[in-house]
């Protein structure tokens, strides 16, 4: 406790460092994930190679990508693009295949019914598939969410700040309270945001409320 | 590219193939720390996921818990039993054995319960006890999904074992941090392009195992989820 | 007015759904494609808004060959109704009976404003609007499909079993309805459906399908009643209908229609009021 007394400043910078390295890696996963997972579902053929793919993608540990993505995009070790880069690797390559099955989601007979009334193919996109794909899409946005914010901490071993700072500094003086601190930092970072996707899965979804309003 | 050409050069000086701390060394302590752990996680995950999954008893807990591990960095795990246990193999093995844990009993859970009903209570009609229930309807029926857990908590292993590095004098990992400390880049990206091989290894050997059992399961060629599905999304690592 | 210009449809893989097949719908008729499973009448559908494309032949809507306009604004222009609707679940009811305006480019405001007539001709209580489809049964759902395909004034409207799935209670005031919004609009309405009895009950003249889209019988309802062309539609009519003997009797003053072992048919009445019930 003494420790935080003193080191709550800091403390307050590294979470907003934090939460800047993981909203980028969040927000590119999903914009490159929904694409490309779209491609995924109606290209099955196409499909099958892109899912292993990014599968392979999401095996590679995540310390060994933070320092093979500086060799193959040029940018320097030490810095956020790094982070951000390798993080949104993961995210997409995590959430390709929820994209894919959020959009395999969608009732073949509602898509047909918007073909037949006469919705143009960028129309059916927008209109509909993606916001029948929504709950799916929100359900994969909350697993790639938690697990960016807890990937952002690797990020303290090359040496870029984050909540991964208070667990590298920590470990090395030997202060139990401030990994203890990182910890529990990072974990209700984790689970705020989470509940931020959860809240606005709900607001961009309001037929599903209805359905439950009325029992059905 | 120039990056890559003097990992690849690195990697092809014979003298770091030869003595205490050696490419062959760390190799061979990665994998045993990984199968380790994974063995250990697994005799305690295992059961005890079957045993939930058969009798339906605690799955909320289950749930709560594996969701929840998700939401723990590893590092921080690491560097907190670090200090309690001190540097050396205790504290990374007992964090690995902690992470490991979800995956296995997440697969081992829901695999015996997605096994159908009307199948179990059909064996429990013709006489079977609820051991060979287990043992000979749930468990054979089951094994991809269980196995979709040995994998998922595999990779993990693998790729926390590289952080176990950072208070432990052992695995890959230890190029990546003798690197960061010595500022020499060809060292780490070597480390790192070789703990990536062995996973990436991995991940294609488990894959197929995992489609294997989902052939043995399904014989007829019912539709099941596909194997490359990471279905249990491994934890920061 | 729809001409099917001897089309046909083979599949890539081989399979043929449509042989040769053609007729007219006529203008402010409407026409029932009826037949089992296989027959091709959703196919021949299909063909009209260019959802399947022929491989043979040509469909012509008032004399312009579909194949030469553009496929989403011919679709916009025909009215579609489909099984249970077809509505869009994220959608309120106002905006899916809106959908077509809306894609037309009418603001959005205006549109809505159009709905709550277009619901209470297809005798919906406007109260409705804000509703989301699953709210509603699914008889109110299939009226909502109907306001939809109304909702841009189109002259052709298609019907895909679009009594389907509802029960038959629900169903017949809904073919009940049909007629009368057909005689009150002038639409051309071309209906596909298995159920003879519902073609029979709607349509001013009905096509039995055979096998990939080979034509029975052509006519009315009473003509393919009166005089079933061949075996195949005397059994698809149901043959005890066509072959049935009905004598009548006096039950408290009404005549009513008994067959040979005296089961109940119907109920004689008086010519002005008859319906055309077959």
């Amino acid at each position: 406790m003494t420790w935080f007394s003193h080191a709550w400043g800091w403390v307050l910078e590294l979470t907003w460092a934090h939460l800047w390295l993981s909203l980028p890696a969040i927000l590119l996963s999903v914009a490159i994930a929904v694409p490309v997972g779209r491609l995924a579902f109606r290209r099955p053929g196409l499909g099958g190679a892109l899912l292993s793919g990014s599968s392979l993608l999401y095996s590679i540990p995540a310390l060994p990508l933070l320092i093979i993505v500086p060799a193959v995009f040029g940018v320097p070790l030490r810095s956020s693009a790094t982070i951000i880069i390798a993080l949104t690797v993961y995210g997409a390559a995590l959430m390709v295949r929820t994209a894919a099955d959020a959009f395999a989601s969608v009732d073949s007979h509602v898509r047909e019914a918007a073909i037949a009334v006469g919705h143009a193919p960028r129309e059916l996109f927008w209109k509909v598939d993606l916001p029948l794909a929504v709950p799916v899409l929100v359900a994969g946005l909350r697993v790639v969410t938690v697990s960016t914010v807890g990937l952002v901490t690797i990020g303290a071993l090359i040496g870029v700040p984050s909540l991964g700072t208070l667990f590298t500094d920590g470990f090395q003086r030997g202060i139990v309270a401030e990994v203890a601190t990182g910890l529990i930092a990072t974990v209700v970072l984790a689970l705020a945001l989470d509940g931020l996707c959860l809240l606005a899965g709900r607001a961009l979804t309001p037929w599903r409320r209805a359905v439950e309003g009325a029992g059905a | 590219m120039n990056l890559l050409l003097e990992a690849a050069a690195w990697l092809a000086d014979a003298a770091h193939w030869t003595g205490p701390g050696s490419v062959p060394v760390r190799v061979l302590e990665h994998l045993w720390v990984t199968a380790l752990v994974v063995g250990a996680a697994a005799v305690v995950a295992i059961p005890t996921g079957v045993w939930v999954g058969h009798t339906g008893r605690g799955r909320t807990a289950v749930i709560a818990f594996a969701g929840a591990a998700r939401a723990v960095p590893t590092l921080g795990l690491l560097t907190l039993l670090g200090l309690w246990l001190g540097i050396g193999l205790g504290a990374p093995l007992l964090a690995l054995v902690v992470l490991a844990v979800p995956s296995l009993l997440a697969g081992a859970y829901s695999g015996v319960e997605s096994v159908d009903g009307t199948t179990t209570s059909a064996a429990r009609a013709i006489g079977m006890s609820e051991w060979q229930i287990v043992t000979r309807v749930e468990l054979p029926l089951a094994a991809p999904v269980i196995l979709g857990g040995v994998r998922a908590a595999t990779l993990q292993v693998i790729a926390t074992a590289t952080l176990a590095a950072y208070i432990a004098d052992a695995g890959l990992g230890r190029f990546l941090f003798n690197g960061l400390k010595s500022r020499d880049y060809a060292q780490m990206l070597a480390g790192a392009l070789l703990v990536t091989l062995i996973a990436l290894l991995f991940e294609v050997l488990l894959a197929a195992a995992q489609r294997r059992a989902a052939r043995a399961a399904r014989p007829a060629g019912q539709k099941s989820t596909s194997p490359s599905n990471p279905v249990f999304p491994k934890g920061p690592s | 007015m729809i001409e099917f210009c001897g089309v046909g449809k083979t599949y890539a893989g081989g399979t043929v759904a449509v042989e040769d097949f053609s007729y007219t719908v006529q203008a402010n008729s409407l026409v029932v494609l009826v037949g089992s499973s296989g027959s091709g009448k959703t196919t021949l559908l299909r063909m009209v808004n260019r959802m399947v494309e022929p491989t043979a032949g040509s469909v012509l809507i008032d004399g312009r060959d579909v194949a030469g306009l553009d496929r989403v604004r011919l679709r916009r222009s025909i009215g579609y109704v489909l099984q249970a609707g077809g509505l869009l679940p994220h959608r309120t009811i106002a905006d899916n009976v809106a959908t077509v305006p809306v894609l037309n480019g009418t603001r959005r405001r205006e549109a809505r404003s159009a709905v709550v007539g277009l619901l209470e001709r297809v005798g919906l209580d406007p109260s409705c609007a804000e509703r989301y489809p699953s709210q509603l049964s699914g008889g109110q759902q299939q009226r909502v499909g109907v306001a939809r395909a109304l909702a841009a004034d189109p002259d052709i409207l298609l019907m895909d079993e679009p009594f389907g799935a509802v029960d038959p209670i629900v169903r017949r005031e809904l073919q009940d309805e049909l007629r009368r919004l057909q005689r009150e609009l002038g639409k051309t309405i071309l209906l596909v459906t298995h159920d003879i009895d519902e073609a029979f009950r709607v349509g001013d003249e009905v096509v039995v399908l055979k096998e990939r889209g080979v034509t029975a019988q052509v006519g009315t309802p009473a003509d393919i009643l009166a005089h079933p062309a061949d075996a195949f539609v005397r059994s698809f009519v149901g043959a005890d209908r066509a072959e049935r003997r009905l004598r009548t009797t006096d039950v408290d003053g009404r005549r009513v229609l008994v067959d040979d072992d005296g089961r109940p048919a119907g109920v004689l009445v008086a010519a002005e009021e008859r319906r055309t019930a077959p």
